[in-house]
């Protein structure tokens, strides 16, 4: 929808070809696009006015390096200024030596704090901790059986409302739940309010006074337009915030807000939400984030995901237990994590030109994400005997593990019969030679190329 | 009051008084932005015109319809030789009412049963707006019926019911991870054995960048047309008003999928202005039907474009017709609590 700041710049300098340093009227040109460029993204702005005049004052001057145009000198000293904003301190969670460590998540209604709650709960778990949700909100109808639900299929333990404690009560009340399970992280679920509710700020404030709050974290929607600003300025004044975790990035916001709150509290982003599923959740990186900001990131962040998810070694360390029919439905989970971890395949194509029509022309062979954690939860529900020797998954067996998923005898059944497909088909692969680089090669493209719908994938 | 016209005339007086009520924290800002630019610079040079320009960026109307607006107004300016800010500024505002103005914003409830279906990205309201639309329909005597056809998020369903228990609405539903067009067919089904007026259908938040979820709501949408060929009357994209721009591509997108009959803007209560609506009317031609005010099972209205611009300018222009006097009573007491049944609440008034 929007060009990207070099886009625009590059059109603006294309009569020029300065080298050199970068003249007064060059930077005023090249300044005029850039605030428009923040704007379109939703940074504030005020903030988009400060920084561009911080970043004027280094362009004007500055020499352009060797290699670049003007336009592109200026793209470069644009992202260092948003690098250096967006960066600074990176942190987890404050684990205190003495627990329990005890963090609450404020916002506004629907920005995504009982999601992140559980998101949360399974990081510090995987940090090697041992967390307790609290549901303390009592205004959102269903909001604790929201809470209770992912606890509950997540394994996290939720101390849930009596139905007529308030909010600082039962957070109270929470840690002591906390004490008896002896978990040694408690995370706060509270309802959600807006940054001018007084009342509804003073429970907050209530909260923090009846527990001791190591890090009260505000979650915002990456969507949040011009308000972010003011939102994040209230709960940090009224409240206190000690950091931030950005949610809603796997769409296709610029997410502006995130320069906005830094701008405006100076508290580090911690981390991002990046899909509806509580594994999706990923630390904040600042330089990607100042490229998506400037439009610039997309491909960029395609490519890194791809490398990095899909990454040869991985892929071929998989191949080669494949081919030696060392190939369980451990790897087989892996693989597909990966496959999701990558972002929703159709977000991952929106990215790259022409990706539409081939999403539209996939259709709905495409699994769904409801596919993918369907499969996850029957894969789980499995022991770990059984991942490795799924032939001994006989009929008692597949009742159980279809009830310990929540899903259908059938759902199993196909998903057996699936992996059993994929075994033969790599075996068969195997023999036709593998071994060399060509052959793996192949063998590779072949991997790649295969219909997610091949894996087995249990169909509804 | 017509029966095929929900939000006839007396809600629409006291919507006009509690939204400038509400909207007067919203607008505070923005008119003190306005203010500023009106008092601080009474020339109309380029700075002035940099500044409205940004006054409205900062409305999120997005700075496309930003630009678009100050370029006619600049001109209007120049043609009709203004000279003061204050008179630019009025200007202005009908500039901007032209862009909201003419277009019909009467929900369609045309058959029996008529379908809504309330779409729009997570969180952004559809849940709440359902609840609350519900009241409204059944206390106006509409027989109405939800199906809860979210199936996919950790409690929507309770959440639904909860909801409609408030205005003992009838809910289908099925398990939670069941399908969603089946939830859809037998809410229609039972909807047309009963006689029921209006059939409401909750779906799962979605962002519009997922394909697979997109190509969802049009399975959903389909099987509405089986039971019902016209189905669904309504289409809603539930944006809400904190929302930047990407409110913009969200609307195009679902649009393009499923052709969108109108938009509610939620959240207006808090200090965004939703001017990215400007650019969606604009763009798309489907207009903002219903406004979210709050968390309440009252807080929901039909959208006055007039009573709109009207508080976003409050303190700074005079509205037509809300100069002191008779016209238009003061707020009768702000901060009183909600009646408890709206219709005879705001009759009384
Ligand atoms: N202040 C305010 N809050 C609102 C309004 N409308 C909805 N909310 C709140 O916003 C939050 C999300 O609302 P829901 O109705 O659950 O939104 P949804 O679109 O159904 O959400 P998902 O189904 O999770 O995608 C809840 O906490 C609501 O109480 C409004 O007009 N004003
Ligand atoms: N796509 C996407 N949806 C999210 C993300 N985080 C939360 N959600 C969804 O946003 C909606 C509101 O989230 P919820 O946790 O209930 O918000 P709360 O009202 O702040 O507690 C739900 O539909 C969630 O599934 C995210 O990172 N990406
Ligand atoms: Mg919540
Ligand atoms: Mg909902």
């Amino acid at each position: 929808m929007f060009e990207s700041l070099s886009d625009r710049l590059g059109d603006i300098f294309k009569s020029l070809s300065g080298r050199g340093r970068l003249t007064k009227e060059e930077v005023e040109l090249g300044m005029r696009e850039v605030r428009l460029a923040l704007l379109e993204a939703d940074v504030n702005f005020k903030v988009a006015r400060a920084l561009v005049d911080r970043i004027r004052e280094r362009a004007v001057g500055a020499d352009v390096l060797e290699s670049l145009t003007p336009g592109q000198q200026i793209v470069k000293i644009v992202n260092e200024e948003l690098v250096a904003l967006l960066g600074g301190e990176h942190r987890k969670l404050r684990y205190q030596s003495q627990p329990p460590t005890v963090v609450m998540l404020i916002g506004l209604q629907g920005s995504g704090k009982t999601t992140t709650c559980a998101k949360l709960a399974l990081a510090t778990r995987r940090d090697g901790h041992r967390p307790l949700l609290v549901a303390a909100d009592t205004q959102r109808p269903a909001a604790p059986q929201q809470l209770e639900k992912l606890g509950k299929d997540n394994q996290i333990p939720v101390a849930m409302p009596d139905g007529k404690s308030k909010p600082p009560d039962l957070c109270k009340r929470g840690l002591e739940e906390a004490r008896r399970l002896n978990c040694d992280v408690v995370i706060l679920d509270t309802a959600g309010r807006l940054q001018i509710d007084q009342p509804m700020l003073a429970e907050l404030r209530e909260i923090r006074k009846k527990v001791t709050v190591h890090d009260t974290v505000l979650v915002v929607d990456a969507m949040t337009g011009q308000e972010a600003v003011n939102v994040a300025r209230e709960f940090d004044q009224q409240v206190g915030v000690d950091g931030v975790i950005l949610t809603k990035l796997d769409g296709d916001a610029r997410g502006g807000a995130a320069l906005s709150m830094k701008e405006s509290m100076g508290k580090p982003i911690l981390y991002t939400g990046v899909g509806e599923k509580v594994s999706e959740l990923e630390p904040f990186q600042p330089e990607r984030m100042a490229s998506r900001i400037l439009g610039m990131g997309d491909i960029l962040t395609l490519v890194e995901r791809a490398q990095s998810q899909m990454d040869q070694k991985t892929a071929e360390v998989t191949a080669k237990k494949m081919l030696a029919g060392r190939f369980t439905m451990n790897d087989w989970l892996e693989q597909m994590r990966q496959l999701r971890n990558m972002g929703p395949l159709e977000g991952i194509l929106g990215m790259i030109p022409g990706g539409r029509q081939m999403i539209k022309n996939a259709g709905s062979m495409m699994p769904t994400e409801k596919d993918l954690s369907r499969m996850e939860a029957i894969v789980l529900s499995m022991t770990a005997h059984e991942r490795i020797h799924p032939e001994v998954l006989k009929s008692q067996r597949r009742r159980r593990v279809a009830a310990g998923s929540g899903t259908t005898l059938a759902d199993v059944n196909k998903l057996l019969k699936g992996f059993e497909q994929m075994q033969s088909v790599m075996k068969s692969v195997g023999g036709k030679g593998s071994k060399g680089v060509r052959g793996r090669a192949r063998m590779l493209r072949q991997l790649q190329g295969m219909d997610p719908a091949q894996l087995g994938l249990p169909r509804p | 009051m017509s029966p095929t016209e929900p939000f006839s005339q007396p809600r629409r007086e006291a919507w006009w008084r509690r939204m400038s009520r509400r909207m007067d924290r919203a607008s505070l800002s923005f008119s003190e932005q306005v203010r500023d630019v009106v008092l601080l610079r009474r020339d109309l040079d380029e700075s002035f015109w940099d500044d409205l320009l940004q006054v409205l960026v900062g409305a999120d109307c997005g700075l496309p319809v930003a630009e678009r607006l100050v370029d006619r107004l600049r001109t209007r300016v120049r043609e009709e030789r203004m000279t003061s800010a204050e008179e630019a500024l009025r200007a202005l505002k009908a500039e901007m009412l032209a862009v909201l103005e003419a277009r019909d914003r009467r929900l369609r409830i045309v058959a029996v049963p008529t379908v809504v279906i309330m779409v729009g990205v997570n969180g952004s309201g559809k849940t709440t707006t359902i609840g609350k639309l519900a009241h409204r329909l059944q206390s106006e005597g509409r027989m109405v019926l939800i199906a809860a056809a979210d199936t996919f998020r950790a409690a929507a369903i309770d959440q639904m019911r909860l909801w409609a228990d408030r205005s003992a609405t009838e809910v289908i539903a099925h398990q939670p991870g069941g399908d969603p067009g089946a939830v859809v067919y037998d809410a229609l089904q039972a909807a047309v054995a009963r006689g029921i007026d209006v059939v409401l259908v909750d779906t799962a938040g979605r962002l519009h960048t997922k394909v697979n979820l997109m190509a969802e709501l049009i399975k959903v949408r389909n099987v509405a047309r089986r039971v019902i060929p016209k189905a669904p009357h309504e289409t809603l994209l539930v944006i809400e008003a904190p929302t930047g721009m990407n409110a913009i591509a969200q609307a195009r997108v679902f649009h393009e999928a499923l052709g969108l009959t109108g938009i509610v803007l939620t959240k207006l209560d808090g200090t965004s202005r939703g001017g990215t609506v400007l650019a969606i009317e604009e763009d798309l031609g489907v207009p903002v039907k219903l406004v979210g005010l709050g968390e309440g099972i009252d807080d929901l209205n039909v959208f006055d474009p007039r009573a709109y611009l009207d508080a976003l300018f409050a303190g700074v222009l005079e509205a037509p017709g809300s100069a002191p006097g008779p016209a238009t009573p003061a707020p009768a007491k702000p901060g009183a609590p909600k009646p408890a049944t709206p219709k005879s609440g705001s009759a009384h008034r």
